[in-house]
């Protein structure tokens, strides 16, 4: 029949504007009917020259610049900038601040898993509902965070040598509320769709990647664990103390969107974990060392890496004595994890480069920066 | 017939049937000629949207699923325009009134244009052959549900002129999915109302409920397979949300509708819900005993539990809708095709094997009772044979990731790792 009617592939472009690119992202694909035979990403709709304008500017107040990254893991952009400016200066953070950090940076973990679950079903067509109910649950860290922080998205909280403010004495009740709760509703969500034949045949086998093209691609995070590699920064390079806590890292089995996604649902399971291991033992003692504002570090350059939600987020900073950074770099995972798109979606159908897209968990403000 | 449901006063308010033909009787008196046909369309067009077309499409079908998928998404749905935000649908159909209906430059103009209007038309005529009550319907054709699955697969065509004409791509794999999927889903539909008809002897839906009520069984017990198939098919040709592929938000913007604004879309978007509300009153009239319920419509009349009934089928829309994710296209025409018509077959064969032992046996009515039985079995049992022989392993996927407690390189699938369940 092939013979007969003849068919050629048209370029499709989905994107910057498309409801399912989390942002103005484009991939321009060919497609030959359903089918996906070329895959092209174009990317910096959103760039905003971040790591130039870092060089202006002096290293405190650099930190808003990263929380406007990835703006879904404030956070822990914060936390990475503010090792890396530490290593280079050579400052130690008290116990407490190292404390406060790790439990930020997993209530955020959290926060932002919570957000790539929930888009993730969003783009596999469960309409909505995943979604809100992981808004529901995430709207809660975000109070948290507007307690200690005062914002709830760009929490610009983390401060070389510390952490900007101490925890409010309400904190500590409303997150055991919220540790008590979050399992419960993990495994809502588990319940609604791990089990749920028609997810499972969206996402089995969908933008599967062997250990070896993972690594090859230098994924990190959920990507490269879904893999089945045990690779985490907290595990293998442990900052902010993670050596004390016990966690596990979970892996996946074939690399495919649905390892990706249980591999998060555990994340999050675990991340209570910590932060509950992390409030028992909450050491008291100042949350911040004295910094002068106009920090000059000696000369040199340090790249402090954290395991961010999605992945290894590194900083690089050179400094040249100068008050602000010679130049300053972002390692920014889910730039590096959409490399891999290509790969992923050739041969597949326009639905599945949805679903693998969605399983990457980008971030267009890290992609562009 | 019971002889207590069928009065032929008018004010018999069981059934509005008696009601009208008396009116259009005195009107025919009174009026010259012709006169009283436009007359009672205009009454009958008042009365059907008060009665039916108010609170289904508008309280049910715009209002109540919205409240409803809110609920489920625990949010609280619409509840600021009027009391408990009744008046939403209202002020929506104000707001797309009032919204400029664009075309695009390269768009095929006449066909865009004609394509909303087209599909509305054939959701009106459905409901002609609908029966409300005993008396209540508007055209009792001897061939109902052959009209019924003709009728409803125009808009098939309507769509796919839709998609064409916006000379947009993603329309146009709106469209193109439009077609093949229903061409998939009309065999095994078909096939399943076979089944059905197979055992009812009858092609009229009156007849229909008749039977179901003479016997005094539903036909889903009877045909679970049918009921199974007729429901699946029906999402799939309506597009609602397992099978929505036609306007899969999140893969092609909004398919066919990609390019419609103001009341060209608001035309699609109404119509969708009637035709929703269509294949519930369908559903209801062939598999759930339409109008009747266990003798209670002597008390109620028929026509208040017919669209009880109807908006509790259609809540099962609703409740799909809020819950489950979309396949895909390849997997939609696998499961037509591979699943849904073998069964139909199986269910086919099953059914005249029965209907035949009925007849040459002579046996006693109630031999439908032990029919039921065996049809549910044998339901069950196709289903998880079936499956099984086409490779469906449930216990063989893992649904949790391992777990490794220290950071390492690649852990082989055999070394398992902890707590791997």
């Amino acid at each position: 029949m092939s013979g007969l009617i003849k068919s050629e592939p048209f370029t499709l472009n989905i994107g910057p504007q498309h409801p399912s690119t989390h942002g103005v992202f484009r991939i321009k694909v060919k497609v030959d009917g359903e089918r996906i035979v070329d895959a092209e990403m174009v990317m910096g709709y959103l760039h905003r020259a971040m790591e130039k304008l870092a060089e202006e500017r002096t290293y405190t107040q650099n930190i808003p610049f990263t929380d406007r990254t990835d703006y879904l893991a404030s956070m822990s952009n914060n936390l990475g900038y503010v090792l890396a400016v530490e290593k280079l200066a050579g400052i130690n953070v008290p116990e407490r601040g190292n404390a406060i950090r790790v439990i930020m940076a997993e209530l955020q973990r959290i926060a932002s898993h919570c957000m790539a679950v929930g888009a993730f079903t969003n783009d596999t067509g469960a309409w909505q509902t995943p979604v809100m109910w992981c808004f529901r649950e995430r709207e809660r860290v975000l109070d948290l965070f507007e307690m200690t922080s005062g914002a709830r998205l760009t929490c610009n909280y983390m401060r070389i040598g510390g952490v900007a403010f101490d925890l409010p004495k309400e904190f500590e009740p409303a997150t055991r509320r919220l540790l008590a709760d979050l399992p419960g509703f993990i495994d809502e969500i588990e319940g609604l769709l791990v089990g749920n034949e028609i997810f499972l045949a969206r996402t089995r086998g969908v933008g599967a990647l062997s250990a070896e093209t993972a690594t090859n691609f230098s994924l990190s995070g959920p990507m490269l664990r879904g893999s089945g590699i045990a690779w985490d920064i907290r595990k293998a390079d442990p900052y902010c103390g993670y050596e004390k806590y016990d966690f596990q890292i979970p892996i996946g089995y074939q690399g495919d969107a649905f390892d990706r996604f249980i591999v998060r649902l555990e994340e999050m399971r675990q991340s209570v974990k910590i932060v509950q291991q992390a409030l028992d033992a909450l050491p008291g003692g100042p949350h911040s060392t004295q910094v002068p504002l106009a920090l000059r570090p000696p000369a040199g350059e340090a790249y402090a890496r954290v395991e961010g939600p999605r992945g290894e987020l590194g900083y690089y900073v050179v400094s040249d004595e100068g008050p602000s950074p010679y130049r300053f770099h972002i390692r920014p995972p889910s730039f590096i994890n959409l490399s891999a798109l290509k790969e992923m979606t050739v041969g597949g159908t326009v639905a599945d480069a949805i679903v693998v897209l969605g399983s990457i968990d980008i971030v267009v403000g890290e992609i562009d920066r | 017939m019971h002889p207590f449901l069928i009065t032929d006063n008018w004010y018999d308010l069981r059934d509005l049937g008696n009601l009208s033909g008396r009116l259009l009787e005195l009107l025919d008196d009174a009026l010259p000629f012709g006169l009283v046909y436009v007359l009672a369309a205009l009454i009958g067009f008042a009365a059907s949207f008060l009665i039916f077309v108010l609170p289904s499409q508008l309280i049910v079908g715009v209002y109540g699923e919205r409240k409803l998928i809110g609920r489920i998404q625990s949010r609280y749905g619409p509840n600021r325009v009027g009391p408990f935000g009744l008046l939403q649908p209202v002020a929506d159909a104000i707001k797309l009134m009032q919204k400029e209906a664009l075309t695009p430059k390269t768009a095929d103009r006449a066909l865009m244009y004609l394509a909303p209007i087209v599909f509305v038309a054939p959701c009106v005529l459905l409901f002609a052959v609908i029966p409300f009550g005993p008396n209540m319907v508007f055209a009792d054709i001897p061939v109902a549900i052959l009209y019924f699955l003709a009728v409803s697969s125009i808009p098939v065509l309507t769509t796919f002129m839709a998609g064409w004409s916006h000379n947009n791509k993603y329309s146009l794999f709106g469209a193109m999915r439009v077609v093949a999927m229903t061409i998939s889903y009309e065999l095994p539909l078909v096939l399943g109302m076979l089944g059905v008809v197979l055992f009812t002897g009858t092609l009229a839906l009156q007849g229909t409920v008749l039977w179901q009520k003479e016997l005094d069984i539903w036909l889903v017990f009877l045909q679970p397979i049918a009921f199974a198939i007729f429901f699946i098919s029906a999402s799939a040709e309506l597009n609602r949300t397992p099978t929505d592929i036609a306007e899969a938000e999140s893969e092609i913007v909004a398919g066919y509708l990609t390019e419609y604004s103001g009341m060209k879309w608001g035309l699609f978007y109404g119509m969708d819900i009637g035709y929703a509300i269509a294949a519930a009153a369908f559903g209801v009239t062939v598999f759930l005993g339409g109008w009747t319920l266990f003798g209670l419509e002597k008390w109620v009349p028929p026509w208040i539990i017919f669209i009880g009934k109807t908006h509790l089928f259609y809540f099962l829309f609703i409740w799909t809708r809020g819950t489950l994710p979309r396949l895909r296209i390849d997997q939609l025409m696998t499961f037509a095709w591979k699943f849904m018509l073998p069964i139909a077959l199986l269910n086919l064969a099953l059914v005249a094997t029965e209907r035949m032992f009925w007849i040459e046996q002579e046996a006693d009515d109630s031999i439908v009772y032990a029919f039921a039985i065996i049809n549910i079995i044998a339901a069950a049992a196709a289903v998880y044979g079936w499956s099984r022989a086409l490779g469906y392993r449930p216990e063989e996927t893992p649904l949790r990731p391992r777990l490794v407690s220290e950071a390492g390189g690649f852990v082989p699938l055999e070394s398992g790792g902890e707590g791997a369940t």
